[in-house]
């Protein structure tokens, strides 16, 4: 098959390149944009590690191709933090002791990013519901849900 | 005077970690690198009958292939410890020659331009295989059918007996006994990370360089060196972020041999990323053992002996951990109990299923569950309290230091050394409101059945060698710290950048702990049995104190006439009088201007294990029409001696518990009776998530300080898990008492609740 051309922003910046049809998104972050923030658990979309921001919403980008990214505005986890340091998210991850070998971290942030730009009001629930979909060994989940109901106010515009 | 030490501070290590700026393996990217991956075999038994790799060679982007014949140089990987009597029989090459014995062994690798090009190569090569009959489990494995090293004779690899005292009157003289046939399921650590390496042969320096090793990166190194025909020194083992290790990760895999063997041969950097279907197939599993477990006992419930027959399942080879996953079981089976006498035979044997290691906790999950298993049963016999029967035979602090005997063929007798168990219990027996709950315990309440079930424990930690740290003072004034115990995402950088800090008295900020690797090392051991804080955290200390040593030594011989009055002291030199003569940055410039590299060494030895110890208690509720098992409140309590950062034990108990708790009712690898592993993706080997647990409690405290380390510190990585079985296994008994239910074998996932009470059911009367 021919290559793909594509265009797309990642993290704010466009980028313009040309992909095989079978590269996935997370293959052409890592390997030709040299985004390793975004991590390979499983590629076959059950533990997270990859998930990013695709126009809004969180998504394996294990089980998305490059080319399907064509006209996207992405985010990954090096497009979170501020220019002056942390998030109030990736603050609170760290204040609260919400990551340990820090390898499934960016799937999540990312993950609970697109949940409290949604929603900024989740209930500690619907942020456990959420983040079931993200696996983890290290934390046992608790300290995560305390992170990101302290970081949700910094959500709440209203 | 300590600033930081037994404070919970925020990780040094979060900052990259949670802006994706870490570097794990796959991360390490070098020019001209090339992907290898791995053709692995699909059947559990077989000779390899042909193999033709010739579709693969011919592929575009196909660098080269290797089969097993082509790494007839490469030695078996050895044992690195427990080298129980006859496993050395049943170690394992670093690729099949002639004979596959597990679904998932290598056959053949294949480099090429891209890890897509590697796999897409792997589907051209094709292998004919005789197929032979799988051993599967302990009757199949001595049954005359099948072996796995015909020339051995035997698929028993090892079998050794330990007693102490008189068990034979123990049992004649108990009025009551209780034997039982418990089991333990296969399961294994999951890091979220897989395992992988990149090698790098640097033709010019005659020096292999390799990425992504880790817990033992000294073993490893030397073991590659002989392979390869290198000096140990020719070797260096890189620092990368690691996620997660939990045991499995670091030992020397095949792999390690391979994929720098490849590098070497081809004079390229090659990266081998395992996928998690081979990380499921290939890397240690553990835990599969069965038990059976009789216990003596006074008609008041005190323990006179206990007697145990363990059967564990190796898998199809020996690996680096050689015999240490049985012979702790068998040692931990003991506890915190006082237990006049025990005899207990362990016979260690091969199957056709992936390999066996260690994984948080070796032996202790399953010892653990075995016993206090078996005490419930026996304490509702003689219609004993669950909590009386523990407060009867817990050893009290007034008998510390104490010895179980040696209950381990190629070690001396351990020591628990310091301890308060029974206040341990009622902590938690309070914490829990145990009073109130073993008053429902049975009653069905909305529909489902409740239970409260306990596991009190030891647990052992600091074992190993010397380990040895490098202090060196960098340009900027800042000071590097290096050790042989490695980060895998534990917390050890904050935890050992804390007692550096303390020791120096600068802050925080001033110190660098850069992860183990043997380019700053020359000599180090490594991190497992939770030992990185009492060996590490000893030596940093140690180096840091020569560092000072050193720091005013070059200070005296700078300093003229006062020179004698020097002393260190709040991170500065200082005059007699207290004032401020030179900081570390002053010093860093003297010490430039000079060409002087100011370094300070240390290491630490110990004076032997140390023993936490501790008290888990599950409350549940059993829907017995479905078998599904609800925790409704889990608390673990653990003395680990002193915390030097509260939140990050804190952070080690409650993880330990939730992984502990998917092993009790998720985590499951599954063959079926040909040797085929069924759980080789994420949807089939099921682990905790966020919904599954909700509510967990608990505490890790430091009281009892270990007798044999300075700082007196006990492990911390192991307490949350090695209690799980135990406490829930009780609690779902306890709920399905009144039916009469068998609980006796995890894991307890609802189908086979389900199957028990169905069995209690047709075993009743009427």
């Amino acid at each position: 098959m021919t290559d793909v051309a594509i265009t797309l922003t990642v993290n704010r910046q466009q980028v313009t390149a040309t992909v095989e049809p079978r590269l996935t998104l997370a293959g052409f972050l890592r390997r030709h944009l040299q985004l390793t923030g975004t991590h390979l658990g499983c590629e076959h979309g059950v533990c997270g590690a990859c998930t990013i921001i695709v126009n809004g919403a969180a998504v394996r980008s294990c089980l998305m191709f490059a080319a399907q990214a064509d006209g996207s505005e992405i985010i990954t986890v090096e497009g979170l933090a501020a220019a002056d340091g942390l998030s109030p998210l990736q603050r609170a991850f760290r204040k609260h002791h919400a990551l340990q070998c820090g390898f499934c971290t960016p799937g999540i942030l990312t993950t609970m990013h697109a949940l409290l730009q949604e929603e900024p009001h989740a209930s500690a629930e619907r942020i456990r519901e959420v983040l079931a979909g993200n696996i983890c060994r290290c934390t046992g989940y608790l300290p995560i849900i305390e992170a990101v109901l302290e970081a949700a106010a910094s959500y709440n515009n209203d | 005077m300590n600033r930081f030490a037994g404070q919970p501070l925020e990780r040094v290590e979060d900052g990259r970690l949670l802006c994706g700026q870490a570097t794990f393996v796959d991360d390490v990217s070098l020019e001209g690198m090339v992907y290898l991956a791995v053709l692995r075999s699909p059947i559990a038994h077989g000779r390899i009958v042909r193999i033709d790799a010739d579709g693969a060679r011919s592929m575009a982007g196909v660098i080269a292939v290797y089969v097993g014949s082509d790494f007839d140089s490469l030695p078996r990987i050895p044992t690195r410890l427990a080298p129980l009597e006859g496993v050395e029989r049943f170690l394992q090459p670093p690729i099949a020659r002639g004979k596959v014995r597990f679904v998932g062994e290598a056959i053949a690798v294949v480099v090429a331009q891209s890890p897509e090009l590697a796999e897409d190569a792997l589907e051209k090569i094709t292998v004919e295989f005789d197929a032979l009959p799988a051993v599967v489990d302990w009757k199949s494995a001595t049954a005359p059918s099948a072996l796995l090293f015909e020339a051995n004779g035997t698929n028993v690899a090892a079998q050794y007996s330990v007693a102490e005292g008189d068990i034979t009157r123990a049992f004649r003289d108990a009025s009551y006994r209780r034997r039982e046939t418990l089991y333990c399921h296969r399961q294994t650590a999951l890091p979220m990370e897989t395992r992988g390496l990149v090698a790098t042969w640097d033709a010019r320096e005659a020096t292999l360089r390799i990425w992504g090793s880790t817990k033992v990166l000294w073993f490893n190194r030397k073991v590659i060196a002989a392979a390869l025909g290198l000096r140990a020194d020719q070797v260096q083992m890189m620092a990368t972020d690691i996620g997660g290790s939990f045991g499995v990760r670091g030992e020397l895999y095949p792999e390690d041999l391979l994929v720098p063997y490849v590098s070497k041969q081809i004079g390229r950097p090659v990266k081998w990323i395992e996928d998690r279907r081979e990380h499921l197939m290939t890397t240690n599993h553990s835990r599969e053992i069965t038990c059976d477990l009789e216990i003596a006992c006074t008609p008041q419930g005190k323990l006179l002996g206990m007697r145990a027959y363990l059967f564990a399942d190796m898998g199809a080879y020996t690996r680096t951990n050689g015999g240490i996953v049985p012979s702790r079981a068998a040692m931990f089976l003991v506890g915190p109990y006082r237990i006049p006498a025990v005899e207990f035979h362990v016979a260690v044997f091969h199957s056709n299923k992936t390999p066996v290691g260690t994984y948080r906790g070796p032996g202790r999950f399953e010892a653990n569950f075995f016993r206090e298993r078996l005490m419930d049963m026996a304490a509702d016999d003689l219609g004993v309290d669950a909590a009386d029967f523990r407060r009867m035979n817990l050893i009290k602090e007034s008998e510390l230091p104490y010895s179980p005997g040696k209950l381990v063929p190629f070690e001396q007798p351990p020591i628990y050394d310091t301890g308060d168990y029974p206040a341990d219990l009622e902590r938690v027996l309070a914490a829990i409101d145990y009073p109130q709950l073993v008053g429902i315990n049975g009653q069905e309440i909305d529909g489902r059945r409740h239970g409260v079930g306990l596991c009190c424990f030891v647990e052992a930690s600091g074992a190993g060698a010397r380990e040895n740290s490098r202090v060196i003072l960098e340009a900027d004034g800042r000071v590097s710290v290096h050790t042989g115990c490695c980060t895998v995402g534990q917390g050890l950088t904050t935890t050992l950048t804390q007692l550096a800090a303390d020791e120096l008295g600068v802050d925080l900020a001033r110190v660098i702990l850069h992860n183990a690797s043997t380019e700053n090392l020359e000599e180090g051991f490594g991190t497992f049995a939770s030992r990185g804080a009492i060996k590490g955290g000893n030596a940093v200390i140690a180096g840091v104190q020569d560092f000072i040593d050193q720091l005013l030594r070059f200070c005296r011989s700078t300093g003229g006439g006062t020179a004698n009055e020097l002393q260190w002291r709040g991170g500065a030199v200082r005059s007699r009088d207290g004032s401020v003569l030179l900081d570390l940055a002053d010093i860093a410039v003297q010490a430039a201007k000079r060409g002087k590299r100011i370094e300070g060494r240390g290491n630490y030895l110990g004076q032997g294990l140390t023993f936490s110890y501790g008290t888990h208690a599950a409350h549940v509720a059993v829907d017995a029409r479905t078998g599904v098992v609800e925790v409704l409140d889990y608390y673990g309590s653990e003395d680990i001696g002193n915390a030097i950062n509260p939140m990050v034990v804190h952070g080690q108990l409650i993880g330990a518990i939730v992984q502990g708790l998917g092993g009790v009712f998720l985590d499951h690898l599954v063959y079926d009776e040909d040797g085929q592993i069924l759980t080789v993706t994420l949807a089939d080997y099921l682990v905790p998530t966020a919904t599954d647990f909700p509510v967990i409690r608990g505490r890790s405290y430091g009281d009892k300080r270990a007798a044999t380390n300075p700082l007196g510190i006990k492990g911390a990585g192991e307490g949350g898990i090695v209690g799980v079985a135990g406490a829930i296994a009780n609690a779902v008994a306890a709920a399905l008492r009144p039916l009469n239910v068998r609980i006796t074998s995890l894991p307890l996932s609802p189908m086979r609740v389900w199957q028990a009470i169905a069995e209690a059911g047709e075993a009743a009367p009427g």
